[in-house]
Parts: C-alpha cells; structure tokens; sequence
C-alpha cells in the first residue's frame, strides 16, 4: 500500500489508484465532473486541481489534475493550497459561467452534483454579465428528458453511452463553446441503459422523464434498499415513494451486482405499483374468512388443498405457502417445460464443477462463448457487463504499456487494437453481435451441437458431434482455442430458448477445462426475479395440479402472485379453475387468473414487502419495504401467516411445520401475556415473522442454511435505533396528512425489518443490507456512494449485498453430458417456433408501466428470408400460425438472420403468452376471409392480405 | 406609608393618559409591510402563477408545515398541483419567503387568523392563491430563468443569446 502525503499527513491508499479516487475515499472534497467511478478519468473537466510538490522541500508545487495523476509511493500534494482552491473555483465559474437559473424548475435540484461541486469549489457569486449560451432540447422518448442549456461540456453522457453502453445514437456536436450533446434526430434512444444518463449526467440535462409527472425532490423521497424484480439478475435499487406513491427507481450500488447502474427496464418499470391494475382490496371483502373456513373443512373432510407458488415471489411467500399446504400439495408455478430448464440450470451450477459468475466477475472474463441467449432482452445488465468486459479486455499489464486501469482516454485509444474473444452462437441476430469476434445462428439443436463440438476439441472425453458441416467445425475450433488459452473463459447460457440440449451444451464447454486449469466459470440467465430461489424450495410441476384436479379433485386451490394464463393454454386454465370448488389468488396485479378465480386477496409489491429473492447467480439479497402498503394489501407471506394461523397452524402432515405452528402459537400467547399491544398487522411478536421463516427454512432445506444472514433480523437496532427510510430533511411533516386530521398520525410500524417509516432514528451509516439512500453532508447527488464505499467502486465498507447460495461442488471427475442432438433439419410440415425476448413487452410487470408498454413492440411472427420467400410475404403481412393448441393470426416481422426453418413468437406481449418451448406448428398466408381476431390487434392484421 | 402614596398617585396618572391598548377589532393597527403574518400565495406581473413547485419553502420550513405537489402545463411550466399550509403548526418566522425563488410565497401583515376549530387553519392552495404580485411588483422568474415555457421561447429571456444552431460549424 503507497503512502501518500496530503498537506504533509501521511495516508495510506490502496494500490492503483489515481489521486483523486484515493482523496474521495479517505474522506478528503476535492471538486470533480468528468471524471466518475464507474467510468475512470479522462481529465475533461479539469475541476479537480490539487497542488503537487516534488518532494517535502519543494514549496512552489505544480498545479496537477488529481484524477489524472497516479497515487504512487511518496506522493505528495495539497488540497488546500490557495492556488490550487482559486483554480478550482475559477473553474467552477467557467463551467458556470452559461448555466441557466433554473434550479427551481430542474429535477436535478438537490441531488445535483454540479450543486454540490460548485459550493465545494466555493464559486458562490457569478461576475458573468454577458449573454448566456443557449440550446434547442431535444424530444429523447418516454424515459428520458433532455434540457441542454445545463450541459458544463463534461462529457460523461457520451462517454457512458457510447464508451460504455454501446449506443451509437448519443453524440457530442459541434465545436468551441457550442458543444452540444444529444441525438442526430428526435426519438427515444436506443440504448436499453440510456436511463443511466439521468445519473451519469452531472447536471439537470438528462432526467427522467417518468419522475418528471410526479416530481418530488430526493430528500423527500422515502426509500429503502432493494432489489429490482424484472429479471433474474437481482439489481439492487432505491425505490422511492411520497405521499402514497411509487416515484422513482434509482440505482442503489452492489459491487458484484450492478455496480453503479441499471437497464431501462428495471429503472422504468416500476409504474405497475402504481397502475390501476392494482388490487388494492379483497374482493370479495370476507374473502379471508371464507378461506380460513374452507381451509377449516377441508382438514376436517380431507378435502385436498393445493398452493400454486411464483418464480416472481419472494422465498418466504412460496414458502409460507408451502407450509400452509404441505410439501405434496405444493406447485411451483410454472409449465413443466420451464421448471426443467431452471431445474437443469441450478442442479448443473450445484453438481458440477463450474461456478457461477456474478456481473462483477463477467466483466472480469477472458473470453466468452453466449450460447443461444439473447441477453440484452433477457437479463439487460449482463449485456452491459459483457461491454464492460469487451472494454477492460486490453489488459494494459499484458500490453506492456503502462497504462493504470483509470486511465480511460490512453485505454480508449488502445481498446481497437485487441481481438475481441466474445463469440456468441444464438437463433437470431441480438445487440451484442456486432461487438462479437465470431456469431452463428441457427436452431437451438444446432446451437448445441457447436457447444458440444467445442466441448470435445477442448476435452476428448466429452463426446464428438458426427458429421459436423465444415465451417461449424472450424467454428468450434476457433472456440475452443480462445477457451483453452484463457485464464478465465466465462460461458453464457440460459433457458430463453426454451432448449435443455443447449444449456447442456454450455455445460459441457465449461467442464471440458475442468481437467485443465479449473472450469471454466457457467452462467445461467433465468427468467424471473426469484426463478431459482423457486427451484431451490421445489415444488410439482402444474400440470400435475391440473390433473389433480380433475381427479381427486381439489377443494381450494391458492395461487400466489402468479398468472397462470400466462404460463399454460387457455383451454387447460380455464378447465382446472372450472374444476377446482375454490379458487383464491393473492396477487398486487389483477390480471387474467385473478379474474378468473372465485376470490382475490390483495398482495403488496415488492416496494411495499420485504422479503428474499435468489438471483440468477445464486444470491440471496433482501429487500425492504419501502413504502407502507395501501388499502388491504401485505406481503402475500402475511397473508398466509395469518389464514394458517387461524385455521390451526401450518399443513400437519408437514412435519417440520407442526414445529413451525408450536413456535407461532407460543410466540403469540407470551406477547399477549405481556400485554404487549399486537397491531393490525401483527406488530410487536417475539421474532419477526420473516426470521422464523428464515430461520425454518434454513433448517428445512440445506441450500437455504446461510439464510438468516442474508440481512439482519428485523429485532437488530443500532445503537439502540432503528434505521430511517426518511432522510433528515423530509418535508412537509405536519402538513401532508392535515386535509384528513391536524393530529399527526403516528407512522406505520414495521415490525419485519430493522427500518422506521421516520426520519428519526440511526443517522450514521447503516449496515450495508440497510443503507436506505446514499447521502453524505455535502454530497446530495448518487456520487455520495463514494463515502461508503471502500474504495472507488469497491465495495461497500459493511461489505456486499447478499449471500450466494450456491458453490460449485468438489468433484473429481466431470460426468459430461453424452448425448448429442441431432442437427436440425428443414421439416416439410412445417417450422420450428421459437421464443423471441423483449427488453421491453417481454417482463409481465414493467409493461404495465406506462412507458414501458409504449416502447414494446406490437406482437409479430419473426420469419426467416425462406418464409418470406415460400409465401411471398412481406414485412407487415398477416400469416396464420398454426400450433397444436393454438392459431394465431400475427404481421410478419422479417428477421433474416433466422435460420431456414425457424420462426420467432415473441414471448409475453399483449395476448401472447410468457415462456414457451420451441414447438412445431405451420405457418401460412392468412386465409383472405377470415375475419380479423380481435384479440389480435386488428389494426395490423386486416386491410392487407 | 410614602410608598402607598406614591403608588397611588402613578395610578392616578395613568388614569388620565393615554390610552395604549388599542380596540380591537374596531381599531386596527396599521403594521410595516415587512411583518410577518398570513402567507399567500402571489402571482406574476402578467397574472400567472409565481410558484414553480420547487419545494424549497417546505424543505426550509422549520416546523414542516408545508407540503404540496408539483405537476406541469403542456408547455412545461411548473406550478403546484396542490399547495398546503398548516398554519396551526406555522410560526410565522418567514423562511419559506426567503427560500423562495420566485417570491411567490410572501408573508403578510394579516395576523388575525385565529380559529376555533383546527381544521380551519389548514390553507390549500384556492385559500392561498392572490390575485396580484404581492411586495414584489416586477420579479417574473421565468424572464431569467432559462427554460422554455409558453410565450418565451429558447433564447428569448433575459441576457439569453438565440440558440445555438447546430448544423453550423462557423465560429
Ligand atoms: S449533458 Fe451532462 S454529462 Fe453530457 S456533457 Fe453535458 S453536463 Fe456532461
Ligand atoms: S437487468 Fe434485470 S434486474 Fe437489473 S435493472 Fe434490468 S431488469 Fe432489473
Ligand atoms: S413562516 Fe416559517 S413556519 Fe411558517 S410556513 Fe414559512 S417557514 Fe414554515
Ligand atoms: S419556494 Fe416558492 S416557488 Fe418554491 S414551492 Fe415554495 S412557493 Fe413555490
Ligand atoms: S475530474 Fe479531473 S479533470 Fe475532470
């Protein structure tokens, strides 16, 4: 660790650091703009002056950048030398010099860091007296607002979009002081992270344009720490509510996580919270009572009780609800199909010898195979962590040069020279091919049989692929090469293709190194938030409750947080409600399942629960309530606790459950004798519900035994303080509520997690699992994370967020997967449908958020140029789609990098279903007179023909 | 004995001064325009809306007694959806007005605003809203604010240069 000198105190600082991050971190305020932790220096800004000396006799100094100056051994410099403060605050008056006066009216206001480094640089009177520059704004779509008089010429925004995030249609124009950022055109960017702007963006020119409708200021946000629920990657973000309502997302930082950003999906989609498709009541209104009685008799008269759980639930609601019914009356929730593709995901990741890699460690790799995931549209993060991987590649150590890992102008100038090794083998052309060094698409079969062609040019013992056409097999062997000089190959696969053949295949290329260096590292992409925590409780497929319920029948059926139209064929649904006497769904959303059942209960979002979910890597990570929930709802867990509790305690026949409802009942009665008030919700028990079931399936279940420290129990306090969701500046106090009463009312009690509804409590930093919001006096903007961070963007000083639950088992020896698809052939009898994905559309809950749902595609058939060409269609025209149990009449999207033979469905647009695996089916002109069907967006499908 | 006298005689003084009470409310008293009582809500030179809704009167108020809700017109200009004082929590100590930024939040010399119910102390934005600019005839925010709003175009406020134009690489 070099020593370092600042105003003649010695510190110590980690190594590879440049001055400035090296100051940030020991507490120091140096001013800066263009530099950003997530981005390294380029020294655009030259804000951020310090003096340097030569050595401890050198009293005169030179005027350095600190972000671009390297904090080597013996360093010495000064912050507060009254040169280097009057060039700072020189500079600040430059950078201010055309700066509008439009705080009031600028969302930015109060968590701007062009505010807060303009007071640090202590330019505090503008001497400025001619005119002021001015810019047109630019329309940039739903997300994303832009307002460019406020642009200090930093140049992070394009840095981040282009540099970074790989978008082309963000470009600095024109020149001298007239540099304007923005789009070539008017329209929504194309970038899937050009959220990130809104934070990158030092100042009011990028905001977000969903908050705009319903601007509240950040230190009157109420926040709390957690995890998006679009995707399986488990991001970590700030939701932030006022007066009732969701406002806004905001990237909350996780080293191994997201770092400090998020896709548009998860930062745009939260206005399902606050939609009208919200079921906020229980309808009918004694819906729980009737539950509890059913639930009652049944017991009594063996009637059979079932639970249908949701990969889109936390562990503790499935598993609650497994309890409630007993382990065999417990469905996962999802088609068969797709349980054994997430079932083969973890039991790979469990039995064998590859680890699964966080995004943190993807942008660590050395080279790359994707097989058959389009993950820009399935997981958006990871597609920004392979860029990230794609950008650091040119490891500046291996190149001799010189370079620090910070020094993101020397490494830009460098990064085209190195060959890419990303090779990514798909059904369809996606984003990411076009920074890939080789791609291949064809039919998933195919697809696995490259995976296995390289699997056994890098280990013989895993079996050969037969008749392997030439190019392919060079293909694999340029693979296979890349792996096999690797010091750390990454392979990414995932279920969005709906084939088990690939993830096998993907499998077998990252333990055929297992008899070399190590495996190679295994990433599975999953589809919903808590995908794998769902196959690590386990469960029976639905299928076979819809059996059961034509025989023997079932008296209720509970299904949680879950629409099962989207996950079966009409025909099936519609017959299993018939059959089943009742059907209660506990749902925040109500949708077509909830419709159909007899009764509904209100469940609280994520934003409005706290609970736990397992992220695609294999992490468990909290989040916590942020907002009170409104009207009936609660977490669905709540809901289930309380029904059990008043039907006489968990399913008997789950032995483990017995013991579960002693302890609950015990519990009760001793706080009652305490005479301890119990609040509606079940406030003030011995251990908050969420640790029991922690603490219950930890014991239940082994991958779970890490659990109960994912977060601290909700009984932990520090310094005898809870932590507050509201930060000290929260306005507004006696006033919100005073239309309704004068008497303030006393907050919400949280009796399942260590924070208060308050902006009272602990005001130092909070463990990490709690941090609410990240704010340091003086730091109002999301650089604040600097102060809790060990370092620039390492991790957070409380450690990181979440615990993985899965390691790679010790194994001997690899047991390859044997068996070899056969190549895909053209059928004659029609094609082969597989799932396409969209950022935008495919997620069941982002796309009931406004802008989101704008931003989604219409639905379409995707067919190859042999389609085209067979029945002459073209881009627009309906076709007719004819499966085995459904016909659909959809425009044709013409895909040409489809392969012969193949069409895409898109999974889980309007009237389309989620997950589905590739199937058969014909396509054909769709006949003249048929008329349109309605649920199939006439406006496309008629006229033409 | 002296004492008692001479108490009695500074009673009887008084009794033929002066009075200093006022009657009120017969009488009112004529107080400077800086006093700080009842606060209102004020409105440009040209009749619109002062408040752009940027919460920094509520933020600064010491007892947290304002609350409101931004929103915006087609055009962009902000303005409060709803603006709230509880004036049975206000002391009266004149921070929101020096936060503002717009001077629309001004405190005025009326100061008999008691009442015997609570509740009616509790001012939206219809009780707050004035017709007229208030101690502030001519300050219009938006003239130098920098924002396009309807009638002020990019460019068009104060000090402002006409926007850039882009597709010009002249110096
Ligand atoms: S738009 Fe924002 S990020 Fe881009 S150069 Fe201007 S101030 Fe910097
Ligand atoms: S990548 Fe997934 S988890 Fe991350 S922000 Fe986007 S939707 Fe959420
Ligand atoms: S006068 Fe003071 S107490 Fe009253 S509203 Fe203004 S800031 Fe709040
Ligand atoms: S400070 Fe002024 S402009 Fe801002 S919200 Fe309050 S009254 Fe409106
Ligand atoms: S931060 Fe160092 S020059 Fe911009």
């Amino acid at each position: 660790m070099p020593t370092i000198y600042i105003d003649n105190e010695a510190f110590e600082v980690p190594e590879g650091q440049n001055l400035l991050a090296a100051c940030l971190a020991l507490g120091f305020d140096i001013p800066y703009f263009c530099w950003h932790p997530g981005m390294g220096s380029v020294g655009a800004c030259r804000q951020c002056a310090i003096k340097k000396f030569k050595d401890e006799h050198d009293s005169k100094g030179e005027i350095v950048m600190a972000c671009l100056t390297p904090a080597d051994e013996g360093v010495r410099i000064s912050i507060d030398d009254p040169e280097a403060r009057a060039f700072r605050a020189a500079v600040a008056e430059w950078l201010m010099a055309s700066h509008p006066h439009d705080c009031p009216v600028c969302d930015e206001g109060g968590e701007c860091h062009l505010q807060d480094m303009t007071v640090m640089a202590g330019h505090a009177h503008r001497r400025y007296r001619f005119t002021k520059r001015t810019f047109p704004n630019q329309d940039l779509g739903p997300f994303v607002n832009h307002e460019m008089n406020r642009c200090i010429q930093c140049y992070r925004c394009v840095r981040f979009y282009s540099d970074y995030a790989g978008g082309d249609d963000l470009v600095a124009m024109g020149t001298r002081n007239q540099v304007y950022f923005g789009s070539h055109k008017d329209g929504k960017l194309d970038s899937e992270f050009s959220g990130n702007l809104v934070e990158v963006c030092p100042t009011g020119v990028f905001t977000d344009k969903t908050f705009r409708r319903h601007y509240t200021r950040k230190w009157d946000l109420q926040t709390a720490p957690s995890v998006c629920v679009h995707c399986g990657l488990g991001c970590n973000v700030f939701p932030g509510e006022r007066y009732g309502r969701l406002r806004c997302i905001r990237n909350r930082y996780n080293a191994d996580v997201n770092g400090y950003f998020l896709c548009d999906r998860g930062r745009f989609g939260y206005e399902f919270v606050n939609a009208d498709t919200r079921l906020r009541e229980a309808d009918p209104p004694d819906a729980v009572a009737a539950m509890i009685e059913i639930i009652i008799g049944a017991r009594k008269n063996g009637g059979r009780v079932i639970g249908i759980g949701s990969p889109r639930a936390s562990l503790e609601s499935n598993f609650a609800l497994r309890k409630l019914v007993g382990r065999d009356s417990f469905f996962v929730g999802t088609a068969g199909h797709e349980q054994r593709l997430i079932d083969t995901a973890w039991l790979m990741l469990k039995e064998g010898p590859s680890r699964s890699p966080s995004l943190r460690d993807l942008e660590q790799a050395d080279a790359m195979l994707v097989l058959g995931e389009d993950v820009t549209n399935t997981a958006p993060m990871l597609d920004y962590s392979l860029r990230q991987w794609l950008r650091r590649r040119p490891n500046p150590e291996r190149l001799g040069l010189g370079i620090p890992e910070w020094n993101d102008a020397a490494l830009g100038e460098i990064f085209h020279e190195v060959p890419s090794h990303l090779h990514i083998a798909t059904v369809y052309e996606t984003k990411l091919d076009k920074i890939a060094a080789q791609t291949y698409h064809a039919a998933p079969h195919d697809l696995a049989r490259l995976g296995f062609a390289v699997a056994h040019l890098i280990d013989s013992r895993a079996p050969a692929v037969n008749d392997l056409p030439k190019d392919i097999e060079d293909h694999a062997r340029s693979i296979a090469g890349a792996f096999e000089t690797a010091a750390r190959p990454i392979v990414v696969s995932g279920v969005s293709c709906g084939s088990q053949q690939v993830m096998r295949a993907a499998a077998n290329v990252a333990w055929s190194l297992h008899a070399r260096a190590g495996a190679a590292e295994l990433c599975f992409v999953v589809p919903e938030c808590n995908s794998l925590g769902m196959a690590l409780i386990g469960g029976r497929p639905l299928e076979e409750a819809f059996a059961e319920a034509a025989d023997p029948g079932i008296e209720l059926a509970i299904i949680i947080e879950n629409d099962l139209y989207r996950r079966a064929a009409k025909e099936s649904m519609d017959r299993f409600l018939r059959l089943c006497r009742h059907v209660v769904t506990i749902d925040h959303t109500v949708h077509a399942t909830a419709r159909a059942s007899e009764m509904r209960l209100p469940a609280a979002t994520y934003v409005e629960s706290t609970g736990t979910l397992v992220s695609n890597e294999g992490r468990a990570q909290r989040y916590y309530r942020a907002m009170a929930p409104q009207g009936e709802a609660r977490a669905s867990w709540e809901w289930l606790r309380d029904v059990s509790e008043a039907a006489g305690g968990w399913n008997a026949q789950d032995p483990e459950g017995s013991a579960g409802r002693r302890h609950r009942v015990a519990g009760q009665s001793e706080s009652e004798q305490d005479g301890r008030v119990a609040d509606p919700s079940g406030a003030e028990r011995d251990q908050a519900f969420i640790d029991l079931l922690a603490a219950e399936m930890s014991k239940d279940i082994p991958f779970f035994a890490p659990l109960p420290e994912v977060a601290p129990p909700a009984s932990s306090r520090v310094k005898g303080m809870r932590i507050p969701r509201e930060s000290p500046r929260f306005s507004g106090r006696t006033a919100i509520y005073a239309d309704k009463t004068v008497f303030e009312p006393k907050p919400p009690v949280d009796s399942e997690s260590p924070l208060a509804d308050s902006m009272e409590g602990f005001e130092g930093e909070a463990p990490a699992p709690l941090i609410p919001r990240y704010w340091s006096p003086g730091w109002n903007s999301p650089q604040a994370v600097i102060r809790f961070q060990t370092r620039a963007g390492g991790s957070l000083r409380g450690g990181n967020i979440g615990i993985r639950l899965i390691e790679p088992a010790r194994v001997g020896k690899v047991s390859h997967f044997l068996e070899v698809p056969p190549a895909f052939a053209v059928r004659p009898e029609g094609v082969l449908v597989v799932p396409s994905h969209h950022i935008f559309g495919s997620e069941e809950l982002s796309v009931l958020s406004p802008g989101v749902a704008g931003c989604a595609p219409e639905p379409y058939l995707g067919v190859g140029l042999d389609t085209v060409n067979s029945l002459v269609v073209g881009e627009g025209d309906p076709v007719l789609l004819k499966a085995e149990d459904f016909e659909l009449i959809l425009p044709v999207k013409i895909m040409p990098s489809l392969p012969d033979g193949v069409v895409a469905l898109p999974v889980g647009l309007p009237g389309l279903n989620g997950m589905f695996p590739p199937l058969s089916a014909q396509v054909t002109r769709a006949p003249e007179a048929e008329p349109p069907n309605p649920e199939q967006r006439p406006k496309r499908t008629d006229g033409h023909v | 004995m002296l004492s008692i006298l001479k108490a009695l005689a500074v009673v009887l003084r008084h009794t033929f001064r002066r009075r200093d009470t006022v009657l009120f409310p017969e009488e009112q008293p004529v107080l400077p325009p800086r006093y700080r009582g009842r606060i209102i809500l004020s409105r440009d030179p040209s009749g619109r809306e002062r408040c752009v809704a940027c919460y920094l009167c509520a933020i600064v108020c010491p007892v947290d007694c304002i609350a409101l809700q931004a929103t915006e017109d087609e055009t962009g200009r902000r303005y409060p959806e709803w603006f709230r004082i509880n004036f049975s929590r206000c002391i009266f100590c004149g921070f929101c007005e020096e936060a503002c930024p717009t001077k629309a939040i001004q405190l005025t010399p009326d100061y008999d605003m008691s009442e015997y119910r609570r509740p009616n102390m509790v001012y939206e934005k219809e009780h707050l809203l004035i017709s007229g600019p208030g101690k502030y005839p001519d300050y219009d925010f938006y003239r130098v604010a920098g924002v396009a709003v309807s009638g002020l175009a990019k460019g068009e406020a104060e000090n402002e240069a006409p926007p850039v134009d882009l597709r010009t690489l002249l110096p």
